[in-house]
Parts: structure tokens; C-alpha cells; sequence
């Protein structure tokens, strides 16, 4: 049977903060991070913003777009490396405001930034497998970077949340790969606030190893080559990676500009290559071929061969458009209430 | 139904009254009102009270009360409708006696609101709200209020100065008032460049938090006659009214259809209307609250209570004076004690003993007691009786 | 704790589930056992859109417990199209450039919560009808 999305949403923060407001506190030369990381700033998730309410209000856009019943979801999984609780889904609260309870599954996923795609694996194969009409995939994020740490410059905020199905697609997929290895490049324990990370040791045996062994297993499986592709998304932890990545397999600039956001967004982390495949279903017309790649720290790499159909172009505009939301209406915080909304600094109990 | 009397009244100096205890409130409250009744009979007791529970962690004052006054064993009651409990008390114990249950009730108001810090008191009083569709997002009443008097300056053009002028009047009020908490003067400037709270009310648009308690006893006028200490001063109509606890449930957020009918109810029993009344002491809780509830009386048109304050028409010499006590604002608001003290002032007015803040041919007050947002409602209409 | 008094909200908060008067036809937000227009007893659900004018608004500076951190902020009644006025707190705004009679929509947001490891509070908030 063919599977794919019926629908997509996202949700992104208004408010931003740029590399110089933070560099200025540390002391850090900010036109050597703007250029050694391709990014100017940042989206900043509001005080009573969290990944249970980006993804809610990334799902309802999904809906909008998806145009089903949503009692026929029988599953909704979010993946997210910042889910609100330790302990007690996000998915409950998703299916709770999506009104689709109780005849609903749910579980949260964790693996670092491929939570997301992990989601959106499972979703597409429970409908894959005949045993649901519906299943929601997203993957949202608020992750931190420690003050001063190079993440604290990229770290971000947003989601993207896909409804995936049997018909009335706006993109069909052609085919997945996983290429996943336990690599200690980036982690952070149960009671840590912050993560840490190994530093140069995130590069080659890390990104690079496992985004291209999923490309080129991925290729292989479809026999298909770079230039197939119309678009190509990466994870895009920052805006040199998934450009210098790309490059190297084989894909040209044209195929991965519309979908690489990290320079105006940061790094969403489990949502960041779906807004990157949001953005280019925004943009794409219909029949050409995308390609998505995420990439998990712990580590993994989901691949998606997607191809977009007619009905995308009905439905594209029934929900927020990503550029709308990354461009619009954008409020840049100075580093005092940025920490404030981060919780970075707290008054005492 | 038996003619009422109020045939005593008392109550202590308002304010932060840290060596006096809730029960300490109450007794000392109540004892000067039976010393000045010159009466040692209490057949019943109703206490307005609005949240011992949460300021004190306090509830069953009908038990503790009458015990402490030494009136044990006494039949008593606390009656509660947030900042109308103590407005609430005195029709209680109006029932009493008219109904023949009773030849002497006592109502008491009390409120001790300094045993809890800041933000306790502020969330005690939340609970006059709907807790989960207002309380719950983040207003405090400051905030309705605001959300009222921002309403009410958009429709009417009422201003900021007009706000200032009902505490400026208030204080100047309050300034020859003893017993008041905050008896200073204050300017409109003072006023409109206080610290702000919810916009556009601030900090001195608000009744201050207080400790304080007040008592009056009523018997039937042929008692009181035979009594003979005081002119005698009769409770001539009482109205109650409710409406929507929440503010958005109103059909229109401009009107508090509980103080107008409570009005109407109180001016139908004494069978007189509001150009009959000479005076009253009404619930400021927060400048705007006397600007409406002036419009809700209709003492004035509606959008007319802003100029009319301005103008002085409600100052002490005024067509029509409010809050010759110095209302809420100067006087204090111990919120239970409130309903209470506003009797307490239109008898002494109406008994011509009102010193310095006596209104000149004083012979029919009303009180204007309100819970909430306006939530609830209960007026009095007294008279002086030859 | 106040785990199912929040709980049994739901509806509401989450959904902006209101009841709709079988006879009568008025809406009730929140959801009520006795009509208060015609006294009649039987309701079907609805949800309001979240779409609507701001009627009047406040900025709160001086905040309850809990929401000290966020102030100043904004807290409006918003008639919705459905003709049902409900209050929230409007979110993603410049307060100062609020005015009445701006068109909000709703967002799913964060309210409050009880301590750092007590439970999460979501309901509705208004924001700017800017599309986002």
C-alpha cells in the first residue's frame, strides 16, 4: 500500500536572539561564530511555550491541512530530547487537546535530534501495516546549550508534526533507512541541566559517518543517484554541516537552500530536519523528489524518499506557511530576558 | 415584619494591628458596641467573615465568638459572600429581630489579614473570583477591576484624573476620621504617579489590606425607645442582589446588575427613591468601583461618575456625599469588617455625631456593600426616626 | 496538590469544550448543568473556535503567586465569533500595543505550574491574529 503524509504542521517561537547578544556576554568573537556556524540567530521559546505546546499547535496545523477525522489517529508519538516530563508522556497531552481520546496510542521517543524521524518511521509503518487509517509523527524541541558553550548558540526552539496515511497524500514515500551505532558524541544524564558533548569528536565519526552511511545504503536500496532529487533536507545542527555534507555526497546548493533554516532558526534539534521538510513542502511542486536525512547523537540517521503529489498544492495553504513563521513578526530579546525565559537565571525559592 | 433599630456601634482604629488576634478583633469590636448601646443583651450573633480560613487558618467563628465575648452557649452564625460578609452579617441579624427569632442580634465583621504574607492575602482574595476560568490565568482583582475601568474610560472617556479624584476625595475624608487606617491627604498627582498594578489602576486606586473588625446591635424600635441613649436610627429597606461570579459573563461588563437591583430592592422596601437618599457609604474598593457603582445607583447617569467626583459633587459639602468615613481607601478594608463599618458611619451621621466629617441635615444614609467584581450585593437604606 | 481539580478541566482547557443549550440555544463556557438563559437542562458540546475581538484588557504588573516572573502581562475578555466572552491572558504581544477591538486566535500555552517538580498547567491563551 502506498503511505505517506496527509497533512503537515509546525509551530516556531517569535521570539529570537542573535549571535552577537550572546557572543557580547561571553566575550566571544561573533563574526568567527556567524561564519564558522553559517548562523546569525536564534528562536527563543516563550515562558509558557514547551514542546507540549509547540507540538499541539504544530498538530492542529497538521489537521488543517490533513482535512480527516482526527478520531481515526490511532497512534501519535512526539520525539523530543526536552519533553516537558521526565516521567508522563507528551503524547497524552497531544492526544488529550487533539480531542482523540482514549482509543489512542501513544509512547514519547527519545534519540536526541532523530526523535522526531524516529516518530515519523513508526507513524508511516503502523499505517504501512494496515493496523491503523492514521498516526501522527512530530518531533519538537526546547533544548538548552550551557551558558557560553558553543551550543548555547544554536540551540533553539520549534516543531513539526506530521499526519501520515493511506490517501489523499501530499507527499508519498517511496522508501526509509536507518543507519543508527551506539557513538558517545553527545548525551546528557538524567539529573544533568545542560548536555555535554565530545567536542571535534561530533564531526567525521559522528555526523558524518552515520548521515552518510544512511544516504549511500539509501541511494543503493533505491538505486538512485544525488541528482535525482529535486530537494534534499539534512539535520541541520548548524548552517555549515549539512551545506559541507551535502556537498561532499554528491548534491548541489539548489537542492538543499530551501530546506537548511538553521542560519535564521538555530538548531530545533528532534524537529529540525521536519521544519526543514515542512519548509520544502511549502515550496515544492508537485511530483519532484525529496530527500530527508536526520541525525540522532547516540548515534542514527533516518533517511526518507519522499515524492510530493497534486494535492499539496490544495492544501498548502490552509495552515502557516514555515517561512511565514520564521520571518514574521519576529521580537529579538537582549541576553538578560533571554536567560530569564530560559530559566538560565532564577530568583530563589 | 418588626421595626429595627440599630441602638449601638462600634469598632477600634484600622490598620496593621499586629498585638490583636482575630478573636481579640471581634470581642474588642463587639464590647464597644454593647457599651455603646449601653446594652448587655445579645440573644443572637452574626459574624461576617470572609475567609478566616485562609488568613488564619480559622474557621467555625460562630463557636469561637460568642465564647470569647462571654456570650457562650449564644446562638451564631458566620455568613460569608466575600467583601459582602460584613453587609451580609447586618441583614442576617436584621432577620433575627424582624422575624421575631430574636429581641437583640449582633452583627460583627472581622477580618485579620497580616498573620499571612502578600501573596497569600492577595490569593485569599482571589477566591472572590471564579478561581479556574479567572483566578487561574493570571488576574487578581486589581486586574478585573482594571479590565472594568479600562471598559468605562474607552465608552465614557473617563479619565485617569477622574479615577484620582474618588481617593483624593476619600482621603480628605478619611483625614477627619480617627479611626481611619490611612488618614493622610493625597493629591491627584500622588495618586496617578503611584506605582502601577494592573493597568491602568495603580497602587494608590486600591483599598489597602487591614486588620480591623466592627459591630452593631439591632433591637426593635419599641426597644429602643424604651432604651432611650441614642436618636434612634431605623433600618428602613435592605436589598440583596447576585450576578455572574465571573466578570466575562456579564452580558455587558459595564454594568453591575447586582448593586442595581440590590438598589432597587432596598429603595421599594423603605419605599423611597434615590433622589430620597442624602448620603452613602459605598465599596471602593478600587477608584473605578465608586464611579460605577454611583452609575449603578443611579445616583448619577451612566459615564457620569467620573465628572461628577471631579466636580465635588460627592465631597462632604456635595449634592450628594460618598464615603464621608473616607470609604475603603483611607479607612482600611478588613474585607469582612467593611459591610460593618459603613453602618457604623451612616448611624454616627444620622445620630449628628460625626465630629468634623458630619454631613449638615444628615437624615437618610445608604450602604453599598459588594463582593467580588460585583458578584454579590447587599444595601441598606437607614433613617433617623423622632 | 491539586492534581484532579486541574484535571477535570480538560475539557475546557484543552479543547475549549462548551455546552450548547438544546432549547434555547445559548452557549455556556464553561460548561454548566443549568442553562442560565431558559432554566433548561440539556446541553450538546461545542468547541468555540478561539477566534475573536478583545472587548477590554489589563497589563498586570503587580502578579499573583506564580506568575510573577512573566509580569508585566496582558489579560483580556475576548467575545469569540460564537458571541461567548471568556478571559486569558494574551500571549506573544507588546502589551503596549494592544487595542480593543484587535482580532486574537488562541494558542495552546503553558499557565502555570505547581513548583519545579509538581504538575504542568495547559489551557488556552490569546495571541495577534498575524496567521503564525
Amino acid at each position: 500500500m502506498d503511505v505517506g503524509i496527509v497533512g503537515y504542521g509546525t509551530q516556531i517561537p517569535r521570539y529570537r536572539i542573535k549571535v552577537e547578544e550572546i557572543a557580547k556576554v561571553w566575550g566571544a568573537d561573533a563574526p568567527s561564530y556567524k561564519r564558522g556556524l553559517n548562523l546569525n540567530e536564534k528562536s527563543v521559546p516563550a515562558p509558557d511555550e514547551d514542546v507540549a505546546t509547540l507540538t499541539v499547535n504544530a498538530a492542529r496545523n497538521a489537521l488543517l491541512r490533513a482535512g480527516i477525522n482526527p478520531m481515526e489517529i490511532g497512534a501519535v508519538y512526539v520525539g523530543s530530547e526536552s519533553h516537558p516530563y521526565a516521567v508522563k508522556p507528551t503524547g497524552t497531552i497531544l492526544a488529550e487537546a487533539l480531542g482523540i481520546c482514549p482509543h489512542v496510542h501513544t509512547a514519547d521517543f527519545e534519540f536526541a535530534c532523530k526523535a522526531g524521524t524516529e516518530a515519523m518511521f513508526v507513524a508511516l509503518h503502523l499505517v504501512k501495516s494496515g493496523v491503523m487509517k492514521y498516526a501522527i509523527g512530530a518531533g519538537s524541541d526546547t533544548s538548552q546549550g550551557a551558558p557560553g558553550d558553543a551550543l548555547e548558540y544554536s540551540a533553539s526552539a520549534g516543531s513539526a508534526a506530521f499526519v501520515m496515511g493511506a490517501d489523499n497524500l501530499v507527499a508519498e514515500l517511496v522508501d526509509t533507512h536507518c543507519f543508527m551505532t551506539d557513538t558517545p558524541d553527545f548525551w546528557r544524564r538524567e539529573q544533568a541541566h545542560y548536555p555535554e558533548h565530545g567536542g571535534r569528536f561530533t564531526g567525521e565519526p559522528a555526523y558524518w559517518k552515520h548521515v552518510s552511511g544512511a544516504v549511500n545504503a539509501m541511494l543503493k536500496k533505491a538505486n538512485m543517484k544525488p541528482e535525482d532529487f529535486n530537494y534534499i533536507i539534512f539535520h541541520q545542527p548548524n548552517g555549515k554541516f549539512p551545506a559541507q555534507t551535502a556537498l561532499k555526497l554528491g548534491f548541489k546548493e539548489p537542492q538543499f537552500r530551501h530546506g537548511l533554516l538553521t542560519p535564521v532558526l538555530g538548531n530545533t534539534y528532534s524537529a529540525s530536519s521536519p521544519l526543514g521538510l515542512a519548509a520544502t513542502l511549502d515550496i515544492a511542486k508537485p511530483g519532484e523528489l525529496i530527500l530527508l536525512v536526520s541525525y540522532g547523537s547516540g548515534a542514527g540517521s533516518d533517511a526518507f524518499i519522499f515524492r510530493t503529489t497534486d494535492r499539496l498544492l490544495k492544501v498548502r495553504d490552509l495552515a502557516p506557511l514555515v517561512r511565514k513563521q520564521l520571518d514574521e513578526h519576529k521580537v529579538y530579546l537582549e541576553y538578560g530576558t533571554y536567560a530569564k525565559f530560559r530559566r538560565k537565571i532564577l530568583k530563589p525559592e | 415584619m418588626r421595626d429595627i433599630a440599630i441602638i449601638g456601634i462600634g469598632m477600634m482604629k484600622w490598620g496593621e494591628l499586629w498585638e490583636k488576634s482575630l478573636r481579640d478583633l471581634a470581642v474588642e469590636a463587639s464590647l464597644n458596641c454593647l457599651a455603646d448601646a449601653g446594652v448587655d443583651r445579645v440573644d443572637t450573633i452574626s459574624i461576617g467573615c470572609m475567609s478566616g480560613g485562609i488568613f488564619n487558618g480559622q474557621e467555625h467563628l460562630a463557636s469561637m465568638i460568642p465564647d470569647y465575648l462571654g456570650f457562650k452557649h449564644t446562638p451564631a452564625m458566620r455568613v460569608e459572600s466575600a467583601c459582602a460578609s460584613g453587609g451580609l452579617a447586618v441583614r442576617t441579624a436584621f432577620l433575627e429581630v424582624a422575624s421575631g427569632m430574636a429581641d437583640y442580634a449582633l452583627a460583627v465583621g472581622v477580618e485579620k489579614m497580616t498573620d499571612v504574607g502578600g501573596g497569600e492575602a492577595t490569593y485569599g482574595l482571589a477566591t472572590a473570583s471564579d478561581q479556574d476560568y479567572e483566578a487561574f490565568h493570571g488576574i487578581n482583582f486589581p486586574g478585573l477591576y482594571a479590565l472594568m475601568a479600562r471598559a468605562h474610560m474607552t465608552r465614557y472617556g473617563t479619565t485617569r484624573e477622574q479615577l484620582a479624584d474618588v481617593a483624593v476625595k476619600n482621603h480628605r475624608n478619611g483625614n477627619l476620621n480617627p479611626l481611619a487606617q490611612f488618614p493622610s491627604l493625597m493629591t491627584r498627582e500622588q495618586v496617578m504617579s503611584s506605582v502601577m498594578v494592573a493597568d491602568p489602576i495603580r497602587l494608590m486606586d486600591c483599598s489597602p489590606i487591614t486588620d480591623g473588625a466592627a459591630a452593631v446591635l439591632l433591637t426593635t424600635v419599641e426597644e429602643a425607645r424604651k432604651i432611650k441613649k441614642h436618636p434612634i436610627v431605623v433600618i428602613s429597606g435592605i436589598g440583596l442582589a447576585t450576578d455572574t461570579i465571573a466578570l466575562c459573563q456579564r452580558k455587558d461588563i459595564l454594568k453591575l446588575p447586582a448593586i442595581e437591583l440590590a438598589g432597587q430592592r432596598a429603595l421599594k422596601m423603605a419605599g423611597k427613591t434615590i433622589r430620597d437618599i442624602n448620603f452613602a457609604e459605598v465599596h471602593d474598593c478600587f477608584t473605578i468601583a465608586e464611579i460605577m457603582v454611583m452609575e449603578a445607583l443611579g445616583i448619577v447617569e451612566p459615564g457620569q461618575g467620573g465628572p461628577a467626583t471631579s466636580a465635588g459633587h460627592t465631597a462632604l459639602n456635595g449634592k450628594f456625599p460618598i464615603n464621608p468615613s473616607g470609604g475603603l481607601k483611607s479607612k482600611g478594608h478588613p474585607v469582612g469588617a467593611t459591610g460593618v463599618a459603613q453602618i457604623y458611619e451612616v448611624v454616627s451621621q444620622l445620630r449628628g455625631t460625626s465630629g468634623k466629617r458630619q454631613i449638615a441635615d444628615a437624615k437618610v444614609g445608604m450602604t453599598q456593600n459588594m463582593g467580588g467584581s460585583g458578584g454579590s450585593c447587599v444595601i441598606h437604606i437607614l433613617e433617623a426616626k423622632s | 496538590m491539586k492534581v484532579a481539580k486541574h484535571w477535570r478541566e480538560t475539557p475546557e482547557r484543552y479543547r475549549l469544550e462548551a455546552g450548547k443549550c438544546k432549547k434555547c440555544k445559548h452557549i455556556n463556557f464553561p460548561q454548566r448543568l443549568v442553562c442560565p438563559e431558559c432554566g433548561a437542562k440539556e446541553f450538546e458540546m461545542v468547541r468555540l473556535s478561539g477566534k475573536g475581538k478583545l472587548e477590554t484588557y489589563t497589563v498586570i504588573h503587580t502578579a499573583p503567586d506564580g506568575f510573577a516572573d512573566l509580569a508585566p502581562y496582558a489579560v483580556g475578555i475576548v467575545e469569540l465569533d460564537e458571541g461567548v466572552k471568556i478571559l486569558a491572558q494574551i500571549t506573544d504581544c507588546n502589551p503596549a500595543e494592544l487595542k480593543i477591538g484587535d482580532q486574537l486566535i488562541t494558542k495552546f500555552r503553558r499557565i502555570n505550574e505547581e513548583g519545579k517538580t509538581g504538575m504542568i498547567m495547559y489551557a488556552y491563551k490569546f495571541v495577534p491574529d498575524f496567521g503564525l
